[in-house]
């Protein structure tokens, strides 16, 4: 907090105060992923209610395929994993391995996404759209908010590359790049969560 | 090029409706003329819609709110007035669907923009200055908190005159509100107004949260917060954790009416009891989002006025912090007779009638801090003592509605009505009325016309009493809510009578009106010179100067005692000049907010209207202003140190010549 600032020199302060906003740019970033999460949660909430509502359409083992899905998960998961080690090169400064990790985690994400897109694209085809039951209504929204979230997160990413490229580690960079990485894993964990419960627990 | 937007869409047939809109924009179009005579574009552009400055951005939410409170209120007016006469051959002056429009348009408004912006406003102005902070955590996102609220607000304007609005109620019904059976633009108005307010609302949620967790001056612990802060913190716990749940109900319908998916349909899997669920997940936590602050409020004006420490600060804290945890585990009250099983019915029966234990040790500690105090009854004073009276007939007949077989019989009868009104408008409203004429003098530098404050008060106290009382009795007699017509005769006397209270209200509104115009023409005989305009000032707000620099404090105050302020007047160490002034850094005026918000609200229209074309142009366009905020690192000004000096001490010659003259009056400090 500001404790000593009265007594220190201004440069001095000022070198405090901004290192105080940045630790509040994460600290407000936690609490909107947390908002987040309710926004998942609740989602999970409407797929445990409607999930069960084929209203005499397919039902999941009709329409998922998991080692597809397998594949799917792995790009993410790894992508968490590339994205881990830019982090750590930002420690040591490292541009050319942050960016080569940023372009890696990227083009994974890319992948998952574009994997996803297919898989809907699929479904939609053969008829088993999200206004085919509530089931698939249900299912549709939270994958592909998910999935949002995932595009989202790559635009973040190429924009943050761009920034690398032309900042370097700014303090505004770095601090950004920290945000990202948190909402990176964060998605990698909600991730976890719908395969688990709508693919795994739905073969079931 | 237009969707389903034609001229058709505007009722011009409708005389009402048509008058609304052409007087709302010719009262419009006057004030926007008024601007451009006297050239103050340019200063409203740069002091103002751009400005990052919490207590300008404050003042802004509560402007804004005042004047929705209005249009609200006209509903209301409307309301009772076809009440009043639609009695088996008269049909009153509305049709059905009109009235529909009238009791959703209503309930929107008053919940979403005014309480929500009017509490936010207090927040704005107050929190920063009470935590010895200079602005809040993330001063842009602040701003576009606001302009989203206000690209709500436009929506809501803009149905007025183009198209319709929804007829399904605040809360919206399901499956009523399904394409199905409202393929008009009605509930996408009311939808996509509500979406884009409410996300704006789970930033600020995010921004206070963060400001009062890591801005607070040192010292200031969280059990030396002042009530006020503390309670705002607990609501914004609540927005960010109950916003979401809106936002996804409010998404699914989206989804429901854009997409044709099966979420609250009737048929294809879909389900009507979740749409019930998710909303009160949301809307009963917002009802402590806007009863909590007003309670902060209270507590404040409570102490101030009594000049005595609040009784029982822990408990108050105790007992807010409780309402918050139990705020989300009451939600099935608003829905026991869907059919849910009695053991579900009797669990949040009792976690509703638990609330009842913290709200009452609330009443006490506020009566027990008058108890052989001295108390000033000053227009804040007298808000904070009608709501004491009429709060607890609302609490206890919320009490009787929370046992389960009781609620059966009163369930969607005007009884409720009557309740949550009994709660809101002396729970919430008079709060923030107490809160607006307790602080007027700190964010304006005067204060508040007395007599007419006063005025104002038993004109919306009689007036409530007049309005509501006679709706507990109609509730009663089985009358339901939301009717534009009836024909039971042994309801219209009580109809009648809550008509002339609506009416009664309309005193105290207009005398709001004069309040402010007596106040704003005598302001040179009211100003407060000394920062402490009610002098007996406990908390730090009061140590700044009325109104406050940009910068709030030019030193950050070292905090001791829960009531900081008080004590440094006590020990004698208050309006002590600093021995140094530093360089302050303060955020730039940015317009993102207004951009953000304008676009917001073309995105909304072009989604009620299925412009397509519009909504993705708005759509990357506010992607893109994201992405620019987010490139800029040039955020702050220096205000230096010499200019500091100069504007602290211009505010202590004054301080010092308003003492001077009050020993000079031979009434001296306490």
């Amino acid at each position: 907090m500001n404790t000593e600032i009265t007594n220190m020199d201004a440069a001095k302060a000022r070198e405090m105060e901004h290192a105080h906003h940045m630790e509040m740019k994460t600290f407000g970033f936690w609490i909107y992923l947390m908002s987040d999460l309710v926004i998942f949660s609740v989602l999970f909430a409407t797929f445990a209610t409607h999930g069960h509502n084929y209203a005499g359409g397919p039902g999941p083992k009709d329409l998922f395929d998991i080692p597809y899905l397998f594949v799917e998960t792995m790009f993410l998961l790894i992508s968490s994993v590339t994205y881990g080690f830019s982090m750590v090169a930002m420690q040591n400064n490292n541009k050319k391995m942050v960016l080569t990790g940023l372009v890696i985690t990227f083009l994974l994400g890319l992948g998952f996404v574009s994997m996803e897109i297919h898989e809907f694209y699929g479904m939609i085809m053969e008829g088993s759209g999200p206004d085919r039951s509530g089931f698939l209504s249900s299912f549709f929204t939270l994958v592909a908010t998910h999935g949002t979230h995932v595009t989202f997160g790559l635009l973040w990413m190429a924009v943050m590359i761009i920034q690398v490229v032309k900042k370097g580690f700014t303090d505004g960079v770095r601090s950004r790049l920290m945000r990202l990485s948190l909402f990176w894993h964060f998605l990698d964990i909600v991730w976890v969560g719908v395969f688990t419960v709508v693919y795994l627990l739905g073969m079931l | 090029m237009f969707g389903k937007l034609t001229l058709s869409a505007i009722p011009f047939n409708d005389h009402i409706i048509m008058g609304a809109v052409v007087s709302s924009t010719v009262l419009a179009l006057v004030i926007m003329a008024l601007i451009t005579y006297y050239k103050k574009w340019s200063y409203l552009w740069h002091e103002w819609l751009t400005s990052l400055d919490h207590k300008k951005i404050g003042i802004m939410y509560i402007i804004l709110a005042l004047v929705m409170l209005l249009r609200g209120f006209s509903d209301a007016i409307m309301m009772r007035a076809q009440q009043a006469m639609a009695l088996g051959a008269n049909h009153g002056y509305l049709t059905p669907h009109h009235f529909d429009q009238i009791f959703s348009s209503h309930g929107t408004i008053m919940i979403i923009f005014v309480a929500m912006p009017f509490m936010i406003g207090l927040m704005n102005i107050v929190v920063p200055q009470q935590i010895g902070a200079r602005d809040v955590a993330f001063p842009l996102m602040n701003s576009i908190s606001f302009w989203l609220t206000v690209s709500g607000v436009g929506l809501m304007m803009i149905s007025l005159g183009v198209g319709e609005f929804s007829n399904t109620g605040w809360t919206g019904i399901a499956p009523l509100f399904e394409k199905t059976y409202n393929p008009g633009v009605g509930v996408d108005y009311w939808m996509w107004a509500v979406q884009i307010a409410g996300i704006g609302s789970t930033l600020t949620g995010i921004n206070f949260f963060v400001t009062i967790i890591k801005m607070r001056a040192p010292g200031m612990r969280l059990m030396k917060m002042p009530l006020f802060t503390w309670t705002a913190l607990t609501t914004n716990v609540l927005m960010v954790l109950s916003f979401p749940v809106l936002t996804v109900a409010l998404f699914l319908l989206t989804m429901d009416r854009y997409l044709g998916m099966h979420f609250f349909t009737n048929a294809l899997g879909g389900n009507m009891m979740m749409w019930n669920n998710l909303f009160w997940m949301w809307g009963h936590p917002e009802v402590y989002i806007v009863i909590l602050p007003a309670f902060g409020v209270f507590s404040e004006v409570v102490a101030t006025f009594s000049k005595k420490a609040l009784f029982g600060y822990k408990s108050l804290v105790y007992a807010t912090a409780v309402i918050m945890f139990l705020s989300f585990t009451v939600w099935l009250h608003h829905f026991f007779t869907m059919g849910n099983t009695p053991d579900v019915n009797i669990f949040f029966g009792i976690t509703t009638m638990l609330i009842a234990i913290p709200t009452g040790v609330k009443v006490y500690d506020w009566l027990f801090t008058m108890y052989r105090g001295r108390i000033t009854f000053s227009t804040p004073m007298y808000w904070t003592m009608g709501f004491l009276t009429v709060f607890v007939i609302g609490g206890m007949t919320g009490v009787l509605m929370a046992i389960p077989p009781a609620d059966f019989v009163v369930h969607n009868s005007l009884f409720l009505i009557a309740h949550f009104h009994n709660m809101l408008i002396p729970g919430a409203l008079f709060g923030y009325f107490a809160g607006y004429s307790y602080w007027f003098p700190k964010a304006f530098g005067f204060k508040l016309n007395e007599k007419w404050g006063k005025r104002a008060f038993w004109g919306w106290l009689i007036g409530f009493l007049v309005a509501f009382m006679p709706l507990y009795v109609l509730g009663f007699m089985g009358m339901p809510r939301r009717l534009a017509h009836y024909d039971n005769p042994a309801w219209q006397p009580y109809l009648i009578v809550a008509a002339v209270g609506a009416f009664i209200i309309l005193l105290g509104v207009m005398a709001q009106g004069m309040q402010l115009f007596v106040s704003i023409r005598d302001r040179k005989k009211n100003t407060d010179e000394t920062g402490d305009a009610w002098e007996y000032g406990r908390t730090l707000e009061w140590m700044t100067s009325s109104p406050p620099a940009d910068y709030n404090f030019a030193v950050i105050p070292k905090v001791e005692e829960l009531d900081e302020f008080w004590d440094m007047k006590e020990k004698g160490t208050a309006y002590k000049r600093p021995e140094k002034y530093y360089d302050i850094y303060m955020p730039k005026n940015q317009p993102h907010g207004v951009v953000v918000g304008g676009l917001a609200l073309a995105f909304g229209f072009a989604m009620v209207w299925y412009i397509w074309w519009l909504a993705i142009v708005s759509l990357v366009a506010i992607i893109t202003t994201i992405i620019l905020i987010g490139a800029n690192d040039d955020t702050d000004y220096v205000i230096p140190a010499e200019d500091v000096k100069r504007i602290e001490d211009a505010h202590f010659e004054k301080v010092a010549a308003a003492m001077a003259q009050v020993n000079n009056q031979g009434k001296g400090g306490e």
